[in-house]
């Protein structure tokens, strides 16, 4: 029974994982390293027309150049103290079966059924349950999708990435990069080399999207690179919600993840995307642990559109990740709401980008860290008002609270302003867990992991509330667990 | 056997010797007022007894129900029936008085082996200690104590006592900050909840307070003691001389 509430603060940051084990799923693998003939390889393994492979292709030469030249191409700038992944010892591509692809869930490796009801969402169940469609990422591929054809009728479209290229190669050609070029980073140029697979949605004029669309991805191969690339397109006056959880078996190396994401939002289209990411963070030393270099941008095409990212950050060792909005549109309107939470030694560098570029255009961005452990946990944002974005308006407001005194908190807003007209408000607060509060819990008989889980869900309470119902009552579990220590 | 049994209490803060030797008993159902001039160690009192770790005991013993009170966590005494309503009461942002109501008092009821209070009768519970303190209902759906006045405060903490239903009550200047109409609204929500199986240490400042609960015993403490214990005239006498006359008397002893 520890003592004080700090010692207490410690047990619970150093409290392990839970989520850790491996699926023994027979799997299709091509052997580590990356160089030209691995990307033919993956290219030709899923049977890509000759466009895609060429832009896969120019992707990779220009990756080879900026890893040639590392000190002025890979991002350092962050708040984040690792070892580079070794790029020439990671498996770029697994497939979780030879079998490429299944009818009915009878098909599907009951293992790989197992694994998903230990994570608490059984696919059997989650088709009769109401409105969620699952298009299941088990490492690289997807094995089955649900509420395909009750989309169809509407004329949505939700599947695999590598469904939407052999079915929808149009549209894919015209979006694919458009927001995110491979050119962007470093992380976005090797996705665009090597992806394999992800989900696509596109949801047509008009539309109403009924359900909540959900995507579950896990990294099961040892040494296995995921490289996902989802794309969401929303036509004029659409609708979707559209939710992204993750959870990872344990590992003891590093893995690597590097995901790109991209909206297009037309006219009057609104997206919302949700995200609970809950990768393994490594151990209490430190080792292992997922490393998530990830870029997520949404652009409001159209006059009045609207994205809006919310995000439960919870797992990986490293965290890079920065959803933005470029705000095209006149009257259109970005929305960031994020609460990363870490401990142990985790490390995360996350926030966001708002780009205003058309008139009247708003952003919102709500993020709230919590740093247990000896964890760091660094919010940074850019809100950039372009010479022409008439009467832009922006509000930040950025929370962070400390658990225990071993642990850090960092807030780097930048803002450019280039048109006068602009109204932005940016607000930061940095609090230790207060021992008046806890104090307060426990003379009303509320014991302390009872009263910490209280307190942080209190602080985030505002930013779960966005989350769509079911998964907010997963984000509060979730971070009930995340809390857990070994008080006895 | 008294509900508490306090002996030579010795606590302090980092170097600083805030109680020199406190001695009290409170019989079960008797309301016992301590009264005293600012720095005389009243709250600190209050917070050793519900367990504040920032202050330290370092002599004396605390006997409730005849078992040892200072080898308790805070949480456990405060399960065992150890109630304090705090002078400054604690936002909890966030967190809804309903939720954080809720769960008190499952973690009561799960210490004395009962089941969870069903949804509707907890709700009926609390809409009947709301009333008991003419606190709004619908601040049940608010964070806890989070933009209340200073008014609603000092009641939320007297309505929390109702629903808690401890068998020691500890006030720490809960009249500080009230109006005329509002310590009333306190004093009868008080006065509403005395029972012969539950007792009050009421820690005020000045004696209006107990013209409306009126006490079995008053204390008056100066410098980390009780110098003087009497009946509810006593009060009186200190309403009418001030805390002079009784802080030489300490210092003479």
């Amino acid at each position: 029974m520890p003592t004080t509430e700090t010692e207490f603060l410690h047990e619970v940051a150093a409290s392990e994982y839970k989520y850790g084990w491996e699926t023994n799923v027979e799997a299709d693998t091509i052997p580590k390293g990356l160089d030209e003939e691995v990307i033919r390889l993956i290219s030709a393994k899923k049977e890509e027309p000759r466009w895609l492979l060429e832009w896969r292709l120019r992707a990779w030469r220009h990756w080879e150049k900026l890893a040639a030249n590392p000190s002025e191409a890979y991002p350092r700038w962050p708040h984040l103290t690792y070892t580079e992944p070794d790029f020439r010892n990671i498996t770029y591509y697994s497939s979780p079966s030879k079998k490429p692809r299944y009818e009915s869930l009878d098909e599907v490796d009951p293992k790989l059924l197992e694994t998903f009801e230990r994570l608490g969402i059984p696919l059997a169940e989650q088709e009769k349950l109401a409105g969620v469609a699952v298009d299941v990422v088990l490492d690289s591929v997807s094995v089955h999708t649900t509420f395909k054809e009750e989309l169809a009728e509407l004329g949505i479209i939700f599947c695999s990435f590598g469904d939407a290229v052999q079915e929808h190669p149009e549209l894919v050609q015209k979006y694919m990069g458009s927001v995110v070029p491979y050119t962007d980073n470093f992380y976005a140029a090797l996705n665009a080399a090597v992806f394999s697979d992800g989900s696509f949605c596109y949801i047509p004029k008009g539309v109403r999207c009924p359900m909540e669309l959900s995507t579950y991805f896990r990294i099961n191969q040892a040494g296995t690179g995921q490289f996902e690339r989802t794309l969401i397109i929303a036509e004029e006056g659409s609708y979707v919600s559209y939710l992204e959880g993750c959870t990872a078996p344990m590992r003891d190396e590093n893995q690597l993840h590097a995901a790109v994401v991209e909206i297009v939002a037309e006219a009057n289209a609104e997206v919302k995307y949700s995200t609970i990411q809950n990768w393994y963070p490594g151990d209490n030393e430190g080792r292992g642990g997922v490393y998530n270099f990830v870029t997520k941008r949404g652009i409001c095409k159209g006059d009045r559109a609207k994205i809006s990212w919310t995000q439960l950050e919870t797992g990986s060792a490293i965290t890079w990740k920065y959803p933005s909005v470029i705000l095209k549109g006149d009257g259109s309107v970005g929305e960031f709401y994020s609460v990363a939470f870490t401990k142990g030694q985790q490390q995360a560098d996350t926030g966001t980008k708002m780009v205003h570029v058309g008139k009247n255009t708003k952003s919102t961005i709500i993020s709230k860290g919590i740093s247990g452990g000896r964890s760091n946990n660094s919010y940074r944002g850019l809100v950039k008002i372009n010479k022409g974005a008439e009467r832009a308006r922006n509000f930040s407001q950025c929370d962070s609270m400390l658990l225990g005194d071993r642990c850090g908190a960092h807030t780097f807003p930048y803002i450019e302003i280039k048109n006068p007209s602009a109204q932005v408000e940016h607000e930061a607060t940095t609090s230790k867990i207060g021992e008046d509060q806890l104090f307060y819990c426990f003379q009303r008989g509320i014991g302390e992991e009872a009263a910490i889980k209280l307190i942080v869900n209190g602080f985030c309470k505002e930013i779960l509330a966005k989350l769509p119902m079911e998964f907010a009552v997963e984000a509060q579990k979730l971070l009930d667990i995340e809390l857990e220590g070994s008080v006895g | 056997m008294a509900l508490l049994e306090i002996n030579n209490l010795h606590a302090r803060i980092e170097e600083q010797n805030i109680l020199k030797g406190v001695d009290l008993t409170v019989g079960a159902g008797e309301v016992h007022a301590i009264m005293g001039p600012n720095g005389s160690g009243k709250s600190t009192f209050a917070a050793v007894l519900a367990g504040r770790e920032e202050f330290e005991v370092t002599d004396g013993d605390v006997l409730y129900e005849g078992n040892d009170l200072l080898d308790m966590e805070p949480d456990e005494r405060a399960l065992e029936g150890v109630f304090l309503a705090f002078q400054y009461p604690v936002e909890l942002p966030g967190v809804s008085m309903n939720n954080f109501l809720r769960q008190a008092l499952n973690q009561q009821r799960e210490h004395r082996g009962e089941e969870p209070l069903p949804a509707g009768a907890f709700l009926k519970r609390m809409r009947e200690c709301a009333a008991l303190v003419s606190l709004d209902p619908q601040l049940m759906s608010r964070s806890v104590n989070d933009g209340f006045s200073g008014g609603e405060k000092k009641r939320n903490e007297i309505f929390q006592l109702a629903m808690l239903e401890p068998r020691l009550a500890i006030l720490d200047e809960t009249d500080s900050g009230l109006d005329i109409d509002a310590l009333r609204i306190v004093a009868d929500g008080v006065n509403a909840l005395r029972r012969s199986d539950r007792s009050f240490v009421v820690i005020t400042h000045y004696q209006r307070l107990l013209n409306y609960i009126v006490p079995d015993v008053v204390h008056v403490m100066a410098d980390g003691r009780i110098v003087r214990s009497g009946d509810k005239s006593l009060a009186l006498e200190l309403e009418e001389k001030g805390y002079d006359w009784i802080r030489e008397e300490a210092v003479a002893a």
